[in-house]
């Protein structure tokens, strides 16, 4: 029995703590919000060997798996630092898994020379047939893209971590039989960059019209795969961000006096800043569970990434708001940071098919198996 | 990370898995609709069965050789608890005794107690209750106000009430809580005795539940005698022999939620037979949410083990656990309660599910007084004013006297100025 992250990952954490810790991340969030630049760390991700995370060390990477890559999502997720993880290391670890000669495109992008996004389609439920993708707004889902006879692509997905600048786009498709297919596109995407509320966040709108495709020879449960691993990396970008609001909340608890005592002692806001903890430590065993299932237990990958993704966001949500509770009225300004954890809470939550989306899931796979048990 | 066994670990799970396989026949039924109905008997099997597995050297795993152990490691413990759920039949009669018990003895008795009282713990011929809690000290349990008073011939004189007192009807020894010098602060006049059930003056009575069940009682004690080798550890100093019982408490509460039945397949099984409530995403979307808490628990109950495992002591927050364990079994009985209708509180696995629950919140110290703990010793948030620190306990009783009057002036002026 060991459940607990290995030497190297603590090395892989500390390091990636202390490359972000170099660069403004916070500030930058909010200047970005005041019309400034998006502070882009593609190149603090290229330096400390992000890109190639989840490419085989035959293609120039480092071969690690999603936990290590997760680990490192964390870090980001704690100071609201932008490196393009989220859409490029799904779209790295589904080329990675194809056979059909991507070496040299693996190469550049595990170097981060190239840099890459996933276009994610959500795989079909029990209530949901279908693979969809976001609509631009309201409840309704898309369907996901279609690959026509002539390996060309239509279609549009709305709201795509990560798409604006990416050299290269790895869209989930259906082909004219229906049947999934992971295409890649260099040229034709036209994509719509997108801020929304949290300015650390890279968005695209991506419309395919008739863009020329390259069809990987990569099956449906890769694809699946990459879903999931997208809900993992944002569960764990959620977790980190909820660290960051414990630690703040609980060192102002300590320093802020009121009636002559610190904040801290009174039971109302002890109690809520460990539910915080609570909250925090669940989701960390579901980020590790998920992490360490991708590898050694691929069939419960999609039960665990989900419930990841459910109680991080749960936490982030919960952790976001108490944040700005507990400092008061300076919590909610523009000034402090609290609102720009309260931001990337609110914008996350809705990337992705949603947390509700994710939860949805997690009942899915549990009544699948109990039916089968049955 | 890597959730399988050393070869050592798989050897023993496998010599475990094939007793239990060969005895699982022996072993008696006491839950569902074919359990033995009457009370005696199925205490008598339950015994029997303790027997079984602690001569097959499965109880008190991680006891010394000496006592009747197996000098085996935590882990080992956990192995053949698994194995028995696994294996679909009871656990031993005296969890509490040889679980929590037991180990403060080891700790804190003398050889003499250790040779006297283990061995007929270990095979159930003596079963044991804990007697820390009273009905006006739980979460404050140094508040304690049982009295023992010393004889001019050492021996002592013992008067007081336990509450929640699990097995005390069936339990020929009891360790108990008491104090014995009132006149210095609370946490230091305390002392921890053995007393026997049978002794004069000790009287049990069963405390029946939401459930309907009596699973606790309350015992009293009446000038109880008991001979001068009664106290574990040093007279006066039952604070620090407590806090080990306790420390083995929450190692055998946390990481215990799947053992007790909240796990999520159990929950999704119940809706998956109900077509309409599978369809419907309100359902579904409850079902995600409670299944996420109940998974999480499975996942920090593993790290827990690495952390045993490695040799760590678990802190105060593996108390969460149960915080979290108990609220989503809550949220998961609801939930199929409103699935199946008004039929869910009819007698049976559901109705007592629910029923069972909102006491369970409370077992082994209440949430508030846990993420007290937590807030302070993990968060390092400051703690609250105390008014009893330093206080002599004899005193206590008139500065909550005091504090009651001043709250009752207060509120009296407050309510004059309006």
């Amino acid at each position: 029995m060991n459940f607990e992250l290995s030497d190297e990952q603590r090395l892989l954490q500390e390091a990636a703590r202390d490359a972000l810790s170099r660069r403004p991340t916070v500030a930058a969030a909010r200047d970005a919000l005041d019309g400034g630049e998006r502070l882009d760390l593609w190149d603090t991700a290229r330096e400390a060997g992000w890109p190639g995370l989840l490419v085989g060390e035959e293609h120039g990477g480092a071969g690690l798996g999603a936990l290590d890559a997760m680990l490192v999502a964390a870090e980001c997720g704690r100071v609201l630092a932008s490196a393009s993880l989220l859409g490029h290391v799904p779209a790295t670890a589904l080329l990675d898994a194809t056979d059909d000669g991507q070496g040299e495109r693996l190469e550049h992008l595990a170097e981060g020379e190239a840099r890459a996004a996933f276009v994610p389609a959500r795989p079909p439920s029990h209530l949901d047939p279908e693979w969809t993708v976001e609509a631009q707004r309201g409840h309704r889902r898309r369907p996901a893209p279609r690959l026509d006879a002539a390996g060309r692509l239509s279609g549009t997905v709305w709201w795509v971590p990560d798409a604006p600048g990416a050299d290269l786009l790895v869209v989930a498709a259906l082909d004219d039989e229906g049947s999934p297919a992971v295409v890649v596109v260099e040229d034709g995407a036209h994509i719509e960059p997108v801020t929304r509320y949290d300015a650390t966040r890279s968005l695209g709108h991506v419309q395919l019209d008739g863009a020329a495709g390259e069809r990987l020879d990569a099956g449906e449960d890769r694809l699946r795969s990459a879903w999931y691993l997208a809900q993992g990396l944002i569960a764990a970008e959620s977790l980190g961000a909820v660290e960051a609001a414990l630690e703040m909340s609980v060192s102002y608890a300590k320093e802020r006096f009121t009636f002559g005592r610190p904040i801290g002692s009174y039971q109302a806001v002890k109690h809520a800043l460990v539910e915080v903890l609570r909250l925090a430590e669940n989701a960390r065993a579901l980020v590790y569970y998920a992490g360490w299932a991708r590898q050694d237990a691929p069939a419960e990958f999609a039960l665990a990434a989900s419930a990841a993704r459910v109680a991080a966001g749960k936490a982030l949500d919960f952790a976001s708001r108490e944040l700005i509770s507990v400092h008061g009225g300076i919590g909610a300004t523009w000034e402090h940071d609290a609102p720009l954890y309260f931001r990337r809470a609110q914008l996350s939550r809705r990337l992705l098919g949603g947390d509700a989306g994710a939860a949805d899931r997690v009942a899915e796979e549990l009544l699948e198996a109990a039916g089968q048990a049955a | 990370m890597d959730l399988n066994d050393t070869p050592e670990q798989a050897e023993y799970r496998a010599r475990v898995r094939s007793w239990l396989e060969e005895h699982r026949d022996e072993a008696p039924v006491l839950g569902g609709r074919h359990r033995i109905a009457d009370q005696e008997e199925a205490v008598a099997a339950h015994r029997a069965w303790q027997r079984k597995l602690a001569e097959a050297g499965f109880v008190g795993v991680a006891w010394p050789k000496e006592y009747g152990g197996q000098e085996l490691g935590p882990l080992e413990q956990v192995i053949v608890n698994q194995e028995i759920n696994r294996a679909g039949v009871p656990g031993i009669l005296d969890a509490i005794g040889v679980g929590m018990l037991a180990p403060t003895i080891i700790a804190h008795g003398t050889e003499e107690q250790k040779q006297r009282y283990l061995a007929p713990m270990l095979h159930a011929d003596e079963v044991w209750c804990q007697l820390f809690s009273e009905p006006a000290a739980g979460s404050d349990l140094a508040g304690i106000q049982s009295r023992a008073r010393r004889e001019p011939d050492g021996s002592w004189r013992l008067s007081g009430q336990k509450v929640w007192t699990t097995n005390a009807q069936i339990a020929s020894f009891g360790l108990l809580l008491a104090r014995t010098d009132p006149d210095v602060p609370k946490h230091k006049g305390l002392t921890v005795f053995i007393v026997p059930m049978d002794a004069e003056g000790v009287t049990v009575r069963g405390l029946r539940q939401i459930t309907g069940e009596a699973e606790f009682n309350e015992v009293f004690f009446d000038d109880v005698h008991l001979a001068s080798d009664a106290p574990v550890g040093a007279v006066d100093g039952g604070w620090k022999t407590a806090l080990t019982t306790l420390m083995f408490e929450r190692l055998t509460i946390g990481g215990g939620s799947e053992g007790m039945g909240y796990r999520a397949d159990r929950f999704a099984q119940a809706i998956a037979s109900d077509e309409a409530a599978a369809a419907d995403p309100d359902v579904r979307q409850r079902l995600g949410e409670v299944s996420t808490d109940l998974l999480a628990l499975r996942f920090m109950g593993y790290r827990l083990l690495t952390a045993i495992q490695r040799g760590q002591i678990p802190g105060p927050e593996a108390g969460l656990g149960k915080v979290t364990a108990v609220n989503a079994a809550i949220r998961a009985g609801d939930l199929v309660g409103d699935v199946l209708g008004p039929e869910a509180l009819a007698d049976g696995e559901w109705s007592y599910l629910i029923s069972f629950l909102p006491g369970l919140k409370s077992a082994g110290g209440t949430e508030e007084i846990l993420r007290n703990t937590v807030g302070e010793r993990v968060l390092g948030l400051p703690p609250e004013p105390r008014l009893d620190k330093g206080i002599p306990f004899s005193e206590l009783r008139a500065k909550e006297r005091d504090y009651t009057g001043t709250v009752a002036a207060t509120a009296g002026a407050a309510g004059a100025t309006r």
